[in-house]
């Protein structure tokens, strides 16, 4: 990691990325309290509530592994992958609170043997690709009994 | 079957397919010429022409129902043109079939037909900050085939599917592919060679997973009256009781392409009718009167070879966790109780999207009027396709005799 580069997210306004708790951002609905990730800004999902206002709410930080799988080729554009390419993990977990499942890559020392439908994992903000000046950030799961040099929160 | 709903099939026609890097126009053209002739009607007598539009990133490409209208000669004929993802067949159909229910027109012609490039499914080019398809490549670098195997190690993990049932399930459909001459792979493989291609997403191999082809379809259909007028007072040997083309109910709760999340389940609990899947073909059997058991022959979306047991279950040919003992028993092939995807399927195919769902009821057309040479299911009498196309399209069509 480049300490010179300036850390932006990949994307705006989707995880916090301040302080050792990063959290995905969703919208929650003031009137039915149906979560959306990403966040809605002006309809709700559920079809019995006409809801037009919305809280933007952090998502639970921890959940399990719905289901998982890799990426052994690299993905076309616009992913942008290191070279040499190194395969990664992808996960959707399920967060109990909000009743929903999120998909998100899996750190990169993690594979598919590390895996299994269940696995409890927590978020991380990671870099996902940088070039000369930044590096662009993106929120990945990381098992919970998996934590390489024990740091973490 | 009661008469009301149903539209006859008069005729059905292919351009094989493959990999063969000419404009689409010409494969529909050839794909509606072959049916035209199937079903002995003037193309100067079709009143009403249905296209699948082509798909391009993901999203609606070129005008098809216009298109194939000039390069079959402008004609007067009313037109329509639809797009539902890998869908968009089944949706040409239900414009079609509604004309002629509605008694606006006595004759339609369905086209779809489309030309792929190579390799893995991409976004639309440039900086697509607010389209979800551009954001899940750039974000997460998820495929196609990575929801696709995200089915897959699920249904490893809570059914007890194996690498070696999924290998199966691609023998069984290179075995019939093999036989139709409108496959792109007619070429039988052995379990060993699927399990030695290489891995593409866990637990899904290269030959597990469906390739992109080119290809064109359609379909004649007519008023029941109109067909029996036709065949000098006989009625027609195959028809169309049914369409669905439904849409999901919330909540949603399987991750879909292209989508990060999956509906919230909170504000209303478990999901309180069946899940999305397993609603398309029951639809169209609520609307022809029928259930899964009556039907004798299968069609469908294998965009993956797991995928294909999910599917035994979803249109109701086993209970759910079953669908691995169906297959292990040689139930779904030819000559087995129920087969499935006797045409070799999306395995034998690929998919060229705006044909796809439209061949699907080509090859039950085939099958019912028993010209499936090689790869016949005997005695079959009522099909029933399935299939799903992205950003929430459900797609089946029952076909009976």
């Amino acid at each position: 990691m480049d300490s010179t580069k300036t850390r932006v997210p990949a994307v705006e306004g989707w995880f916090t990325t301040d302080g050792d708790d990063p959290a995905l951002l969703g919208s929650r609905c003031q009137a039915c309290g149906t979560y959306a990730f990403p966040r809605e800004t002006f309809f709700c999902a559920n079809p019995e509530c006409d809801g037009t206002t919305f809280d933007e709410v952090s998502l639970s930080r921890r959940g399990k592994v719905w289901s998982y799988t890799d990426a052994r080729y690299t993905p076309p554009a616009p992913y942008v992958a290191a070279d040499p390419y190194v395969p990664f993990c992808i996960a959707a977990v399920e967060l109990a609170e909000e009743k929903m499942v999120v998909m998100g890559q899996v750190v990169p020392e993690v594979t598919v043997d590390d895996l299994t439908v269940g696995t409890e994992v927590e978020l991380v903000v990671e870099v996902l690709y940088e070039d000369d000046d930044h590096e662009y950030l993106v929120w990945k799961w990381r098992p919970v009994t998996a934590r390489p040099g024990g740091t973490g929160a | 079957m009661p008469d009301d709903h149903s539209v006859a099939v008069l005729g059905v026609g292919m351009h094989p397919w493959g990999k063969w890097g000419r404009n689409f126009v010409e494969y529909g053209l050839a794909a509606a010429r072959h049916a035209l002739a199937d079903a002995g009607v003037a193309w100067t007598d079709v009143q009403f022409v249905s296209g699948a539009d082509t798909i391009r990133n993901g999203y609606p490409g070129f005008i098809s129902g216009a298109t194939f209208a000039q390069a079959l000669g402008w004609s007067g004929a009313r037109v329509s043109s639809a797009y539902a993802a890998c869908a968009s067949g089944a949706t040409a159909i239900a414009a079609a079939r509604a004309q002629i229910l509605a008694g606006l027109c006595d004759v339609a012609l369905v086209v779809g037909a489309d030309t792929t490039p190579k390799g893995f499914f991409a976004p639309v080019g440039g900086e697509r900050r607010d389209d979800p398809d551009w954001l899940r490549f750039h974000l997460m670098g998820a495929t196609n085939p990575t929801y696709f195997a995200l089915y897959a190690r699920r249904r490893m993990e809570l059914f007890g599917a194996t690498e070696d049932d999924f290998a199966a399930v691609k023998v069984k459909n290179a075995r019939a592919g093999a036989a139709n001459p409108n496959a792109r792979y007619r070429k039988e493989v052995s379990a060993d060679e699927v399990l030695a291609s290489p891995m593409v997403a866990d637990p899904l191999r290269l030959m597990e997973i469906c390739a992109t082809s080119d290809g064109g379809a359609a379909i004649v259909l007519s008023s029941m009256d109109f067909a029996r007028r036709h065949g000098g007072g006989r009625s027609p040997s195959v028809s169309i009781p049914a369409v669905s083309t439904v849409t999901p109910r919330f909540p949603q709760t399987v991750i879909e392409m292209p989508n990060f999340a999956t509906d919230s389940a909170v504000a209303v609990g478990a999901l309180a009718g069946p899940a999305f899947r397993r609603s398309i073909a029951f639809a169209a059997y609520e609307e022809a009167g029928i259930g899964p058991e009556d039907v004798d022959v299968a069609e469908v979306y294998d965009l993956s070879t797991a995928l294909e047991l999910d599917w035994y279950e979803d249109v109701g040919l086993c209970k759910e966790g079953e669908a691995e003992r169906l297959l292990r028993d040689g139930d779904t092939a030819i000559g087995g109780r129920i087969p499935v995807n006797p045409s070799g399927g999306l395995s034998s195919f690929g998919e060229a999207i705006p044909a796809q769902a439209i061949a699907q009821v080509c090859e039950l057309v085939w099958q019912l009027r028993g010209q499936a040479s090689g790869r016949q299911v005997e005695g079959a009498r009522v099909g029933v396709t399935a299939n799903q196309g992205l950003f929430g399209h459900g797609s089946s069509v029952i076909v009976a005799t």
